[in-house]
């Protein structure tokens, strides 16, 4: 649209097209923004209809199935929601933070023991837990279901966070590289002013590797908040059932309209997708980090 | 590598304090470092024998007995094995459902990643992350939630339908019509797991030098050559990573199959690991699953160590 009075006069030819050429590049640039746009509004379409539904009343979606925009809007709906999914959301809650916890503390500990300790049997160690990531979960889920059987684990919530705490293999890789990038300067100068091994992790290498310990934590929770497999084989009281589960096996009972079923589904994304947003750098950082080997 | 030492540093002969240090303590102070080493990897070493290892060493076991949780498992060889390959049909349609499903996604996933990575790595800084937070979005989310929106627009009066009538069409009844029920998951499944193989794809395009492209375009190459002959080869180790890690996670879709079909209609949409799942925790044949779980296994090996030996032929490692 900018381009015909951009047209210079025909003898300064060599202006012209250069002002064609950049004419041709604003439009490039306004053409990709259009077709991104048109892209990513279709491709958010289930996201924005899903809001969209959880403010509607039950007759404004009978009417206006396919309207983006609610009649009136209804945040009643959210409280009504809520109300049902409370226990669950609190439960899912609990275990993402137990589970963050727990595999920043295990990853970090074993990804600095790798990174900076020589000892016998350390190759052996750490090809083991590379090799244990090949193993397809599913192998791995029908014994352990056996042994915590045999321990009295099924239908307790230590199933969902002992194992996944006690394994993590990528944040200990992730962790690994980073406090292999850290100057071993620091860990000189903190041995001469006395303090001991621990210390040195504590105090001094972990401030070091925040955005490793970051993209470990985004991923550990996202993880532990989406787990299906896990609730639906190791819990079967309802009142220990984490949100997603609870809403996959028992929305029907709970909520008898559209409306509520989208509210409660909009409460068990938001959490991700808030946790997500601020910590999209280092979560893309960690993924972009596996990609390149 | 192991000979990095600068002369300046420790290899220096006349250095009154460094030699004495170094010859008497050595083996006290290696004990010392590995006790400390060992301590911290400790942890997670244990953890990986106690919820990985022996987890393992049962499964083996349990693929060979009648394992059902209640009576006594007896030690039957490779009966399971034979038993699913000679005479289980359900076996057999569901490896072909999950090859279908495999087959179909993965093109779908990566080409498209393929495109929204080019279109999201123009110029403009804030264009960039915006859209990619977009595209990225779905695979963060819980795939309960997504199958629960999706299965509103699937229903026969549904969303989709609805469109489709403004249209003049008159839509199928997805999730329940044997014929659309496993388009409508591969669809869904190609939409919420397109951001990952983005986002690497994306890494990828980064690490390519414009100056390749400005040489390029000097010799006068257009804008599809470039991307044919430039873009596409020097992309191709991330191209590799996403095909092996999305043909590695479609093998064992499950989440999605769990809450959109239950492997319905009939057994249109029933993959391998629901069929396992059935029958571990609904007809208690946890033998029979676990010689599933360890022929998939052995199936997932198989087609990743095809792609690596393949990979000479196609994959450009510019180092």
């Amino acid at each position: 649209m900018t381009a015909p009075p951009r047209t210079a006069p025909p003898t300064l030819s060599s202006t012209a097209r250069a002002a064609d050429v950049r004419a041709g590049r604003i439009l490039a640039r306004g053409g990709r923004w259009i077709l991104l746009l048109v892209l990513a509004s279709t491709f958010l379409m289930p996201l924005l209809w899903m809001v969209a539904t959880s403010l509607k009343s039950e007759n404004d979606i009978a009417a206006h199935t396919l309207s983006l925009v609610p009649e009136d809007v209804r945040w009643s709906n959210y409280a009504e929601a809520f109300d049902a999914i409370r226990p669950f959301m609190w439960n899912s809650v609990q275990l993402a933070l137990v589970n963050v916890v727990g595999v920043l503390v295990v990853a970090s500990l074993a990804g600095y023991g790798f990174a900076r300790f020589r000892f016998p049997g350390r190759n052996i160690a750490f090809f083991l837990v590379l090799a244990t990531a090949i193993v397809p979960n599913i192998v791995l889920l029908l014994p352990q279901y056996i042994m915590f059987q045999r321990i009295g684990w099924i239908d307790t919530q230590l199933p969902l966070w002992v194992p996944r705490v006690m394994t993590p293999v990528f944040a200990t890789f992730l962790l690994r590289q980073a406090f292999m990038g850290v100057p071993r300067e620091l860990e000189e100068a903190a041995e001469v002013d006395g303090l001991g091994a621990f210390g040195i992790y504590w105090r001094i290498m972990l401030p070091q590797v925040k955005p490793a310990l970051a993209a470990a934590g985004v991923f550990t929770f996202i993880e532990s908040w989406n787990d299906l497999f896990g609730p639906l084989v190791f819990i079967t009281s309802n009142n220990l059932q984490t949100l997603p589960m609870a809403l996959a096996q028992f929305s029907g009972e709970y909520f008898s309209t559209t409306s509520l079923l989208m509210a409660a589904s909009a409460m068990t994304i938001i959490p991700v997708i808030v946790v997500y947003l601020l910590a999209q750098r280092y979560f893309v950082q960690g993924i972009a980090a596996t990609g390149l080997k | 590598m192991s000979i990095s030492v600068t002369p300046g540093e420790k290899s220096k002969p006349d250095d009154p304090a460094a030699a004495p240090v170094v010859r008497s303590r050595p083996s006290r102070a290696k004990r010392r470092q590995a006790l400390k080493g060992w301590l911290f990897v400790g942890p997670l070493v244990l953890g990986i024998i106690a919820f990985q290892l022996v987890p393992l060493g049962i499964s083996v076991v349990a693929s060979l007995t009648t394992w059902d949780g209640v009576t006594t498992p007896r030690f039957v060889g490779f009966d399971n094995y034979v038993h699913l390959f000679r005479s289980d049909p359900q076996f057999w349609i569901t490896l072909r459902n999950t090859a279908v499903f495999t087959v179909c996604v993965i093109p779908l996933t990566v080409v498209s990643a393929l495109l929204l990575a080019v279109l999201c790595n123009g110029k403009g800084r804030f264009s960039n992350a915006f859209f990619r937070t977009a595209f990225f979005t779905p695979y963060v989310t819980s795939i309960v939630a997504i199958g629960l929106i999706w299965n509103q627009f699937f229903t026969p009066s549904g969303v989709l339908n609805k469109a489709l009538d403004t249209v003049g069409v008159s839509g199928p009844s997805w999730l329940t019509d044997v014929d659309w029920a496993l388009p409508a998951v591969i669809l869904v499944s190609a939409w919420h797991a397109i951001g990952y193989p983005m986002v690497i794809l994306i890494a990828g395009l980064q690490a390519i030098p414009e100056s390749l492209y400005e040489a390029a375009r000097i010799d006068g190459a257009g804008p599809a050559r470039r991307f044919l002959r430039i873009t596409i080869p020097l992309l191709t180790p991330q191209l590799f990573y996403v095909l092996i890690t999305q043909i590695i996670a479609s093998f064992q879709v499950f989440a999605l199959i769990f809450v959109m079909t239950k492997g319905g209609p009939g057994t249109a949409t029933s993959v391998y690991i629901y069929y396992l799942y059935q029958k571990a925790f609904t007809f208690g044949e946890l033998g029979s699953a676990s010689a599933m779980a360890w022929i998939l296994f052995a199936l997932i090996g198989l087609v990743t160590f095809a792609q690596m030996r393949l990979q000479k032929r196609w994959v450009f490692y510019n180092d």
